[in-house]
């Protein structure tokens, strides 16, 4: 059976909660508290740290990549083609992206189900991530959260399969953006909730349960997407489950509205606390929506993960409104009295590709000298072109000299630098992210993660930084 | 034998005045700075042979030299080499001299960085590699950033505890100020004190902004001809000892191991200017020394690095006074970069210019009492991967 074989998840460390928000505007707190993307990650970013979490998992090869987004980084480009080539996947895999819909996870999802079920791919991740910006001031930017998660469909060692599918479109303008603006739009509440969500969601269910003959007592778990918590309540109450326990939280008050990961998110913190054997019912929703039904297996009490949804939550930094303005360029600042970095080549980038996205250096296969960036003559024995590949962006590493950098042109005075010896050879020197210059220490162990660098001449800049060890 | 040791000498050398010389353009330092070392050497325009041109931002080709001297239809080169960039151009100069190419030749260093409206210097493409064509993956990292690294380093290396530290850094740019305060030619001719050091705030920690050099627009040249017909233009020439340029392999980001506390390039330049100009004891042998202190914690190191004091022991030295004027081997007499700032090209002949003057018996009030031989010493490029050089001048031919 078809199912789902593993999964990740990212969320930054970073929080803002709903009072700092309100306390900025003199407005209403929606309460709790929401996730914020740091300025060096977007959705591309972090679902490259949920797709690794999830691929670490995996026992079978990835030979496909989903993205799915609101928020892709290039209006015309793929995303999961720069994703596949982070996580060093084959040049077959097959990649697609799933965009602009609120329920782009489960139409890839469906869309990776069928790929397997007919035998053009074995194992496939879809990654929903989102960093959607809600208007200054707005209830959605106190509701949104930015965040990752990845599922991998595949045939073996399945921890949940998925029995059945339904579908609908609906064609409804309740929350969307147009091309020029950055912030996500939505009419009228009441109007958007009882005429959008309400009937898709209540559609779906009923749909689902006559297809496939079920009734509400075989169900474990309901899982639905509502836009906020307060909607999400009422949508239950309707729905007629009395019982709390038969619905899935939203993660709403921890996170917030994580666009078209806010579903896949729930339904990871259900397979966390997960038994063998339980059915659930999950619908999605947006222009439309799609409605599962999954049955964990005995697969799933082998599954351990040490990145859980409890680690995320153990990890959070707060941080201010204005620091979160900056991040998001909300306020325009004063340009930086140092020269503008230029615009990166593209054929530069292409050339050194392998380096620059799956973290290539090489190793001499004369004296064992592993060298970032690669070299062709060996820095201790100068052999030539005596090289073999060597992966660093699995390798751990420690801090062994570090520059706090306060006439940077960063978007935060001080930048970070440090200089990074991997624990099985190499150095590399670069950003260090997630690190407060108050906790960077001679020796603190890091790994690697792909961030943003910024964008020039219209091209985004990614490349690798080093954060403090996250388990 | 392969040597350069009194092959050549500097007759003339000129140099203006070092700070924010909002009234006057590259072409201004550079026809002032030639000027005045064409008059103290005694010679004309016209009887310059071959020319030089050291500048990192200021100019691009020889033509930023030849059209405003109006230098005509002799050879004129622009060398480029980071911080080294100054002596790199005296080198061309002494070079083609000993090779009996020409008789005169000028070597003139030029930057000016106040017209950029930038705090501090841009930062370092460290590998020099093509601005044409980047991938934009390249650290950025200020200068002071870069040296930051070095006080790491070198505290954690000697255990010696940031206060301390800190204190000790303080003692070199005092020093330097009190240098600076007696030369009209300094950008900053103030006196300073241990506690305004310690007080100015941090560029890149460990690093106060008193620990950095200034950010400045200067000038300097030189007119070398052969040894043998310096004494027909002067009665004091001072004669070329040695000059090495080293550059490392870059070594030091690409394999574990290195301890921030000391620069390969920099002891590797002094071994090889020692031997050239047969030098054994450079502590007892060297009259005054003018180093590349852009950042309090690079001068300390090199005390250790140009073998002056032992390793780990350049605290005993400050705290002895040994590198203050009336010391054993008085330091960057002028001011130093703490007090000139850094305009890159212009620097290694600025120092030059100091020993010259010194050698001479010149120095006004900070003259160093019966001076044989000075030195210079400069780094360009990173602290992992740099470009080390040391020209090293005496007043007596051998």
């Amino acid at each position: 059976m078809v199912g789902i074989t593993s999964y990740g998840i990212y969320v930054p460390p970073y929080r803002l909660s709903r009072n700092e928000i309100a306390r900025a505007w003199n407005i209403k707190s929606l309460g709790g508290e929401r996730s914020v993307a740091r300025y060096d990650e977007d959705s591309l970013t972090m679902a490259v740290d949920a797709a690794f979490d999830c691929i670490n998992n995996c026992t079978e090869k990835v030979d496909g990549l989903f993205f799915a987004s609101t928020t892709s980084p290039y209006r015309e480009k793929q995303t999961a083609a720069i994703i596949s080539s982070v996580l060093d996947l084959p040049r077959e895999t097959r990649t697609a992206d799933f965009t602009d819909s609120l329920r782009s996870a489960t139409i890839a999802l469906n869309s990776a189900v069928d790929a397997i079920k007919n035998g053009t791919a074995q194992n496939i991740v879809v990654v929903a991530s989102d960093c959607r910006i809600g208007a200054v001031k707005s209830q959605s930017e106190q509701l949104f959260g930015d965040g990752s998660v990845a599922l991998a469909i595949g045939k073996n060692n399945v921890i949940a399969t998925i029995e059945g599918s339904y579908s609908t479109f609906s064609e409804i303008l309740d929350s969307w953006r147009i091309e020029k603006n950055s912030f996500v739009q939505s009419w009228e509440e009441r109007f958007v909730f009882t005429e959008g969500c309400v009937r898709t969601i209540e559609l779906l269910i009923s749909k689902i349960m006559e297809r496939y003959k079920l009734n509400l007592t075989e169900l474990t778990k309901i899982i639905f997407y509502g836009p906020d918590n307060k909607s999400h309540a009422q949508l239950s109450k309707r729905l007629g489950f009395e019982l709390q326990s038969q619905i899935q939280e939203t993660k709403f008050e921890l996170f917030g509205n994580m666009g078209t990961a806010a579903l896949p998110l729930m339904l990871v913190a259900f397979l966390e606390e997960a038994h063998p054997n339980n059915r659930i019912l999950v619908a999605n929703y947006g222009d439309g929506g799609d409605a599962l039904i999954l049955k964990t297996t005995e697969q799933i009490n082998r599954f351990q993960k040490k990145r859980n949804i409890n680690s995320f939550l153990m990890r959070k930094k707060y941080i201010s409104y204005e620091r979160y303005l900056t991040w998001r360029e909300l306020v325009p600042l004063e340009e930086p009295r140092r020269p503008e970095s230029k615009p990166p080549s593209v054929s530069c980038i292409w050339r050194d590709r392998k380096s620059i996205f799956a973290l290539y250096g090489n190793r001499c296969k004369q004296c064992g000298t592993i060298h970032y960036p690669p070299q062709r003559i060996c820095v201790t024995c100068q052999s030539k072109d005596k090289f073999e590949d060597y992966k660093l962006s699995d390798k751990k590493g420690k801090i062994s000299n570090y520059a706090i950098d306060y006439l940077t042109s960063e978007r935060e005075v001080p930048a970070i630098i440090g200089v990074v010896d991997f624990e099985e050879g190499g150095r590399i020197m670069c950003e260090i992210t997630e690190c407060e210059p108050s906790e960077i220490k001679v020796d603190m162990p890091v790994e690697m993660c792909f961030r943003k660098l910024g964008d020039k001449g219209g091209i985004y800049n990614y490349f690798w930084k080093a954060r403090p060890l996250f388990l | 034998m392969c040597n350069i040791k009194d092959k050549v000498a500097i007759i003339g050398m000129g140099c203006t005045k070092f700070g924010e010389l909002w009234d006057k353009s590259v072409d201004d330092l550079i026809i002032d700075a030639t000027f005045e070392a064409c008059e103290d050497a005694g010679v004309e325009l016209k009887d310059i042979q071959a020319a030089w041109l050291g500048t990192v931002f200021s100019g691009h080709t020889a033509l930023s030299l030849s059209s405003p001297l109006k230098l005509k239809y002799i050879p004129v080169t622009r060398v480029e080499n980071m911080c080294a960039t100054g002596t790199e151009a005296l080198r061309g100069a002494v070079y083609a001299v000993a090779s009996g190419a020409c008789e005169i030749a000028l070597a003139v260093g030029v930057e000016k960085l106040k017209d950029t409206g930038w705090t501090g210097v841009q930062p370092t493409n460290v590998l020099g590699r093509s601005t044409m064509g980047t991938s934009g993956i390249e650290v950025s990292l200020s200068p002071p950033a870069m040296f930051s690294t070095l006080a790491l380093g070198y505290f954690k290396k000697y255990k010696i505890d940031l206060e301390e530290g800190k204190i000790l850094l303080a003692k070199i740019a005092v020093k330097n100020h009190h240098n600076g305060s007696m030369n009209p030619k300094a950008h900053f001719q103030n006196e300073i004190t241990v506690e305004q050091v310690l007080r100015s705030p941090i560029v890149a920690w460990p690093l106060s902004l008193l620990d950095c050099c200034g950010v400045s627009d200067g000038a300097a040249a030189a007119i070398v001809t052969r040894a043998d017909l310096a004494k027909n233009f002067r009665e004091d020439p001072i004669y070329i000892k040695s000059i090495a340029i080293c550059v490392g392999p870059y070594l030091d980001l690409l394999t574990q191991g290195y301890d921030f506390a000391h620069v390969e390039e920099n002891v590797r330049a002094a071994e090889i200017a020692y031997r050239e100009s047969g030098i054994e004891n450079p502590l007892k042998e060297l009259s005054l020394a003018e180093v590349h202190d852009c950042f309090t914690i690079h001068e300390m190191v090199i005390y250790e690095d140009l073998g002056w004091s032992p390793r780990g022991m350049a605290k005993e030295d400050i705290e002895a006074g040994t590198f203050t004027l009336k010391g054993e081997l008085p330091v960057n007499t002028d001011g130093g970069l703490k007090c000139f700032g850094h305009p890159l090209g212009a620097s290694g002949l600025r120092m030059q210019y100091e020993i010259y003057k010194q050698l001479q018996g010149k120095a006004g009030i900070r003259q160093v009492k019966n001076p044989r031989l000075g030195l210079i010493h400069n780094l360009g490029g990173a602290v992992w991967g740099g470009i080390a050089c040391i020209c090293i001048t005496g007043n007596e031919r051998g």
